[in-house]
């Protein structure tokens, strides 16, 4: 069944590998060192921002979609730069959804671990950038499941996605939308199909993560 | 614990006898709920949230509406989701009926899909064409922006006839947009764009506010739009509530609806969105 479209079910597959991996890269790009900020050091407010934090991680993923796409939109904002409908504004709603994430997911992994290390850095006179890098080094191995954590996320999204990217065949379809279109179609066992095709995407990111945590525990 | 008890006891016998005080034109029925599944067009145009009140007022009967495209809402029925079905896509209901799902296709109502596009009209429709096809092969022609729905419901065939033969490959005419989507999202997109869009024309009044499109090209007989009612036959599918759905399309083809369908967007658009089968 799914050899029929083939060629279309490759390019879709494309597609979605593209933009989840531009949105887990820039994501953990922004999200990591936020991370590493809000492990470290401690400053006024500091909790009020991971309420907001914690907050932004609920936020539903059709309302990031409907805020970029007002913000998008022809005569919004950022209107005049004719993002909208394509994969690189798909990416943008995608971010919004997943820093947050990165954000919690990096300062619960490092404050595991981040007194004695910030001690020993200070007792060898590193410097504050050096500290950061070697927290970031030492916890590489569960660090990488944050990032696998944050690609799984943006690969099953479909609300946002499907609002600012249109779904649009051969340009901005992914896996996901595709599923919905199936389902809209009345083609249950197809959508069905395409689900599990994802599905298995999903497992084999996953068992690579299950896989780099343990050797971080060795 | 018991004065609890007693409390919802008391509570649940003055629903019982708020059930009962409808008085004599409300009897529920033996099997109350009637399932009908539906388009979106009919469902976002706001005719059945109009329409179905009335009929529940007058039977006791609840609808359940579930709307998707023509393609999910047949194969909801035919997975005996529904009672009756409400659509507008001829070969397809046909087929409907020929594998035994559905008892009899009963066209009752029709309106017009009309084309809409930029006000600038770069193909040329407004003053150029005199039929939907002419008005498409003028699109084709000078390669203007055309969103489709592309996800097989009734407005995605009405559109697919029209094209007819010179079906645009959305793969390689980049201006063919296969979009995937709702008509509501469709066409917003066109609005986004600037692009042309096949829709039914209630969905575009309902939505006109938000959209900056004008219709360029309607009335004209090959963007006819028929919808009809059919019943899911119990011979064929389990649990179907057939007394309930053939008291609904009795209803829906009787008078007191007929009038109400006539006068249904007068009010709001000047003028009406739905017109009966003769």
């Amino acid at each position: 069944m799914l050899m029929n479209m083939d060629r279309e079910l490759l390019q879709i597959i494309g597609v979605t590998l593209r933009m989840s991996f531009f949105s887990t890269l820039i994501s953990c790009l922004v999200g990591m060192p936020l991370g590493v900020v809000m492990a470290k050091s401690t400053f006024k407010g500091k909790r009020t921002i991971r309420k907001i934090i914690g907050t932004f991680m609920g936020l539903p993923p059709v309302v990031a979609g409907l805020i970029v796409y007002l913000l998008f939109t022809r005569y919004g904002p950022f209107g005049s730069l004719g993002l909208l409908f394509t994969v690189e504004i798909m990416v943008i709603a995608q971010c919004m959804l997943i820093i947050p994430v990165v954000i919690n997911l990096t300062e619960s992994i490092l404050s595991v671990n981040v007194k004695g290390l910030t001690e020993t850095a200070k007792g060898l006179n590193f410097s504050k950038s050096k500290t950061a890098f070697l927290l970031l080094t030492e916890n590489r191995f569960s660090l990488m499941s944050v990032v696998l954590t944050a690609f799984g996320r943006s690969i099953a999204e479909v609300g946002a996605v499907s609002l600012v990217g249109g779904n649009i065949q051969w340009k901005t379809r992914v896996m996901t939308t595709a599923i919905m279109l199936e389902t809209n179609k009345g083609n249950f066992t197809f959508a069905l199909a395409l689900g599990i095709v994802l599905l298995l995407i999903s497992l084999a990111v996953n068992i690579l993560a299950s896989v780099m945590t343990k050797e971080d525990i060795k | 614990m018991k004065k609890l008890l007693a409390v919802f006891l008391a509570v649940f016998m003055l629903f019982s006898l708020a059930a009962c005080g409808g008085g004599e034109e409300a009897k529920t029925p033996d099997n109350p709920v009637i399932r009908m599944s539906t388009t979106t067009s009919v469902n976002d145009s706001g005719l059945l949230p109009y329409l179905l009140p009335v009929f529940e007022k007058a039977t006791g009967y609840t609808v359940e509406v579930q709307s998707a495209g023509t393609g999910a809402a047949i194969q909801k029925a035919k997975d005996g989701n529904a009672d009756l079905i409400l659509v507008h896509a001829k070969a397809s209901e046909e087929a409907f009926i020929e594998e035994g799902y559905g008892v009899e296709r009963l066209p009752f109502m029709y309106n017009f899909f009309v084309i809409v596009g930029p006000a600038e009209d770069p193909a040329g429709i407004k003053d150029g064409a005199e039929n939907a096809a002419e008005a498409f092969a003028k699109i084709s022609d000078t390669e203007s922006t055309f969103i489709s729905r592309g996800d097989e419901s009734g407005t995605h065939k009405a559109e697919l006839k029209i094209w007819g033969e010179n079906v645009p490959d959305a793969e390689k005419e980049a201006w063919y947009i296969n979009a995937g989507q709702g008509m509501g999202a469709c066409l917003t997109m066109a609005s986004e764009k600037g692009a042309y869009c096949l829709t039914d024309k209630a969905t575009f009044l309902s939505n006109k506010d938000s959209l900056n499109l004008e219709i360029l090209l309607e009335k004209s007989d090959d963007m006819q739009n028929v919808y009809s009612l059919i019943e899911c036959n119990p011979e064929k599918l389990d649990g179907i509530n057939t007394e309930g759905a053939k008291a609904l399309i009795e209803w829906m083809m009787g008078s007191e609806a007929s009038e109400l369908i006539a006068e249904y967007g007068k009010e709001q658009y000047g003028q009406a969105l739905f017109y009966l089968e003769q």
